[in-house]
C-alpha cells in the first residue's frame, strides 16, 4: 500500500450565518452557525484518485477549498506529506503550495478574461520563481501541447476557446508548477458529455504520465466510478462511507450510499425498478439530531435519533451507521 | 398501443432562424418528428444543439428576434405555428403544458401557490373559484406535496427545490393538457430528488394520457423514461428511434460516439470513447453533413451533400449517408 500523501483528521468547518448584531438584539435571536463539514477523516495515497461524492450542500467543495487553503478549517488537521498545513506559513508554506493545485468547475469563471492564455498558464511559474526569461515561453508551449492545444494558442484570450478547451487551459495552468497533487472540483460538470469524455481521458493520461494524485469532487456517480480508486460519500457535511470504487458500487454498506446508487438514472436499461427515494436533504442550519440521515433512512432505530454513529470498519474502508455496527457485533 | 392514424404532434421541416447583423443564423434546420398520443419522446443533444428552441418553437415562446422561418407544426392536425397570439394562448397551458428547468423562475415569487394554480385552472376551465381551489388541492396532493390543503397558501420560497418542481408539474397539468413539454425538468435538482421527479412526471402523464416531450442532455434520464428518442446535433436531427435501439445499437456515428462517451455505473472501461473536437457554432456549420469534421467514417459525399433522415428497420430514422441504399451498393 502506498504511503498517504494527504491526511485529513477531524476536519470541521462552521459558517457564521447570523443576522447582523442589531437584528439579533431586537429580535432576540442567538447567533446561528451552519455546519458545512463535521468530523471528516480520510487519507489520500500517493498516485491514487480519491473521490468525494455527495449532493448539493453536502460539503464537497468546502473540503476542497480547505485542502488547498482557500478556506481555513474551524477544527481538525490537514497534513500534506506529513506536514501540517494550518501551522505552516511563510517560506515553508510557499514550497508546500507549489506541490498542490486546483481545477475549478466553471472554466468561464476561473480564467481571467483580460489575460492572454500564455500569461494565465505562466502565472504559477512566475509566482514560485521556477523559470526565467525565454524558458517560460518554451514551458508554456510544452504545457499547451500536453493538454492537447497548440503552442500558438498562448497568444489568444480565453473567450476564443470553447468550454472544453478552457478546461484544458485550466489544467495546463494547474500543471505549470509541477504539482504532485491536484484538487479537481467538479471539473466536468459544466461540460457536455462528449467533451467531458475528452477531459476525463486527458486527466487519466496525465495521471499515468506524471504520477499525479487527485482529489476528485463530483456529484455524478458514473463519472466518479470511472475516475476514482477510492470514494468517500458525504451527507450533510459528514463522511458516511469510504470504500474502494469497485466495492462501493458492488456492495454499498451505508443506507445513504445504497439510496444514492439506486437513484442514478443509468444507460444500462436493466429495467430495474428503483426504490422510491424518500424525502430531501434537510436544511444544514438545522440538521436532525443523531445521525443526519435518520429521517430518510429505511433502517432507522431509536438510537440513530440520539447519537451520532461512529465509523465502523468495512472490507475496504468504513461506514458510519448503527445498523452496520450491530451487524458486525452480532 | 394501437396505431393511430394521426400523431398528436407533428413537426415537419421546422426551421428557426435568428437574424443578426452579420447575417441569418439557422438554429433549427429542417427538423421533422412526430409524437404519438401518450408517448414519451426524449429530445437529447449537447448545449446549443437546439433542444430547448425546438420546445419553445412548438409552444410559441421563441424569444424575438428568433422566428419560425419555415415548416409546419400540427397539433392533432391543426396548424399551430402560424396562430395569432390569442389563439396560441388558448392552446398554451390548456392543450400543451410546460415544465421548465428552474422551478424558481417559472413560479411567481409574489403570488401564493394557490393563486397561481387557481388562475391557471380558471383561465382554461369553466369552474368556480371554490372548485378551482379544490382541484388545486387534489393536484398538489397528487404530485406528492404533504398536507396539500395547508401548503396551498404558501409562497414558492416556502418550498424546497424538489417540492417547487412538483408544484410546477401540478401547474403544467392543471388544465389536463394532451402534451407536456418538459425542458430539463430535473437538471437543477439533486440525484436523489431527480429520480422522484422523473418517476412522478412519467406516472402522472401516463395516468392522464398526456404525451411528453422530454428535453434533456442526460441520456440516463432518457433511458429510464422515454419510449423513443430524437438526437439533435447542430440544429438537425441525427437519429430518431426506440430508446433501447438507439442506446444499445446507435447507427449514426455521432450517437454512437455520444453513447460511448458516457461513463456508466455497470461497465468497467479504461478509456471513454472520445469524439474529437466540439459541436460547430451556428455561424460555422460545415457544408454537407454537420458532423463531418468530427466523423471518423466521413467520405466524399458527406462533405458536399446534407443527408436527410433515412428510414431504417424498426421505425428508426438516421441522417447519415452510410445508410443510403444506393451508397451501400456502390461501396459493396
Amino acid at each position: 500500500m502506498a504511503e498517504a500523501l494527504l491526511q485529513i483528521e477531524g476536519l470541521c468547518r462552521y459558517f457564521d450565518v447570523s443576522k447582523p448584531w442589531l437584528n439579533r438584539v431586537l429580535e432576540r435571536e442567538e447567533r446561528q452557525f451552519l455546519t458545512a463539514v463535521k468530523d471528516v477523516n480520510f487519507e489520500i495515497r500517493r498516485g491514487e484518485t480519491f473521490a468525494l461524492v455527495g449532493e448539493s450542500g453536502s460539503g464537497k467543495s468546502t473540503i476542497a477549498k480547505m485542502v488547498v487553503g482557500l478556506l481555513a478549517a474551524s477544527e481538525g488537521r490537514i497534513l500534506f506529506d506529513g506536514q501540517e498545513m494550518s501551522g505552516t506559513s511563510g517560506a515553508a508554506m510557499r514550497t508546500l503550495r507549489r506541490r498542490f493545485q486546483m481545477i475549478f468547475q466553471d472554466p468561464f469563471a476561473s480564467l481571467n478574461p483580460r489575460w492572454r492564455v500564455g500569461d494565465i498558464i505562466a502565472e504559477p511559474i512566475h509566482t514560485f520563481g521556477l523559470l526565467k526569461g525565454a524558458a517560460i515561453r518554451t514551458r508554456v508551449g510544452e504545457l499547451l501541447d500536453t493538454v492537447g492545444l497548440s503552442a500558438a494558442d498562448a497568444e489568444k484570450f480565453p473567450h476564443e476557446f470553447s468550454g472544453g478547451q478552457r478546461q484544458r487551459i485550466a489544467i495546463a495552468r494547474a500543471l505549470s508548477s509541477n504539482p504532485e497533487f491536484i484538487v479537481c472540483d467538479e471539473p466536468t460538470s459544466a461540460l457536455d458529455v462528449s467533451v467531458q469524455a475528452q477531459i476525463l481521458n486527458l486527466m487519466r493520461d496525465l495521471q499515468d504520465e506524471m504520477g499525479l494524485t487527485y482529489l476528485f469532487i463530483s456529484h455524478d456517480l458514473s463519472v466518479v466510478r470511472h475516475m476514482a480508486n477510492r470514494i468517500g460519500v458525504l451527507y450533510l457535511g459528514r463522511l458516511v462511507e469510504v470504500a474502494e470504487g469497485k466495492t462501493l458500487f458492488r456492495a454499498p454498506e451505508h443506507p445513504y450510499t445504497r439510496m444514492l446508487l439506486d437513484a442514478v438514472p443509468d444507460l444500462a436499461l436493466s429495467g430495474r425498478r428503483r426504490k422510491p427515494v424518500e424525502g430531501e436533504i434537510p436544511n444544514p442550519i438545522d440538521p436532525p439530531p443523531g445521525c443526519p440521515f435518520h429521517p430518510r433512512c429505511p433502517l432507522v432505530m431509536d438510537r440513530c435519533k440520539r447519537e451520532t454513529p461512529r465509523e465502523v470498519p468495512t472490507a475496504t474502508g468504513f461506514a458510519a451507521c448503527f445498523a452496520l455496527e450491530q451487524e458486525t457485533a452480532a | 398501443m394501437p396505431e393511430t392514424t394521426e400523431p398528436l404532434l407533428s413537426v415537419r421541416d421546422l426551421m428557426v432562424e435568428f437574424p443578426t447583423r452579420r447575417g441569418i443564423l439557422r438554429a433549427i434546420d429542417r427538423v421533422s418528428f412526430d409524437i404519438a398520443e401518450g408517448e414519451v419522446l426524449g429530445m437529447v443533444g449537447e448545449s446549443g444543439a437546439g433542444k430547448s428552441l425546438t420546445g419553445a418553437a412548438i409552444i410559441g415562446l421563441l424569444e424575438p428576434p428568433g422566428r419560425i422561418a419555415g415548416g409546419e407544426i400540427r397539433l392533432k392536425g391543426q396548424r399551430i405555428d402560424n396562430l395569432p397570439a390569442a389563439g396560441m394562448r388558448r392552446i398554451r397551458g390548456k392543450r400543451i403544458g410546460m415544465v421548465f428547468q428552474d422551478p424558481l423562475t417559472s413560479l411567481n415569487p409574489l403570488y401564493t401557490v394557490a393563486r397561481q394554480l387557481v388562475e391557471t385552472i380558471r383561465t382554461h376551465m369553466d369552474v368556480t373559484d371554490h372548485e378551482a381551489r379544490e382541484r388545486a388541492i387534489a393536484l398538489l396532493d397528487r404530485v406528492g406535496i404533504p398536507a396539500a390543503r395547508r401548503r396551498l397558501d404558501d409562497y414558492p420560497h416556502h418550498f424546497s427545490g424538489g417540492m417547487r418542481q412538483r408544484v410546477v408539474i401540478a401547474l403544467a397539468l392543471a388544465a389536463e393538457p394532451e402534451l407536456v413539454i418538459a425542458d430539463e425538468p430535473t437538471t437543477a435538482l439533486d440525484v436523489s430528488v431527480q429520480s422522484q421527479i422523473i418517476d412522478l412526471l412519467k406516472e402522472i402523464c401516463a395516468e392522464r394520457g398526456a404525451a411528453v416531450m422530454l428535453i434533456t442532455h442526460d441520456m440516463g434520464v432518457i433511458a429510464e423514461t422515454a419510449d423513443r428518442v430524437a438526437v439533435l446535433y447542430a440544429g438537425r436531427l441525427a437519429e430518431v428511434g426506440k430508446v433501447a435501439d438507439v442506446i444499445t445499437n446507435a447507427e449514426h456515428p455521432y450517437t454512437h460516439g455520444l453513447m460511448g462517451s458516457i461513463p456508466t455505473l455497470t461497465q468497467e472501461t479504461d478509456r471513454l470513447v472520445q469524439i474529437p473536437g466540439a459541436m460547430p457554432r451556428l455561424n460555422a456549420i460545415p457544408p454537407g453533413c454537420a458532423f463531418n469534421p468530427r466523423c471518423d467514417r466521413a467520405f466524399a459525399r458527406c462533405l458536399i451533400e446534407r443527408p436527410d433522415l433515412i428510414e431504417r428497420p424498426g421505425g428508426r430514422q438516421v441522417a447519415c449517408w452510410l445508410y443510403d441504399e444506393a451508397q451501400e451498393v456502390a461501396h459493396g
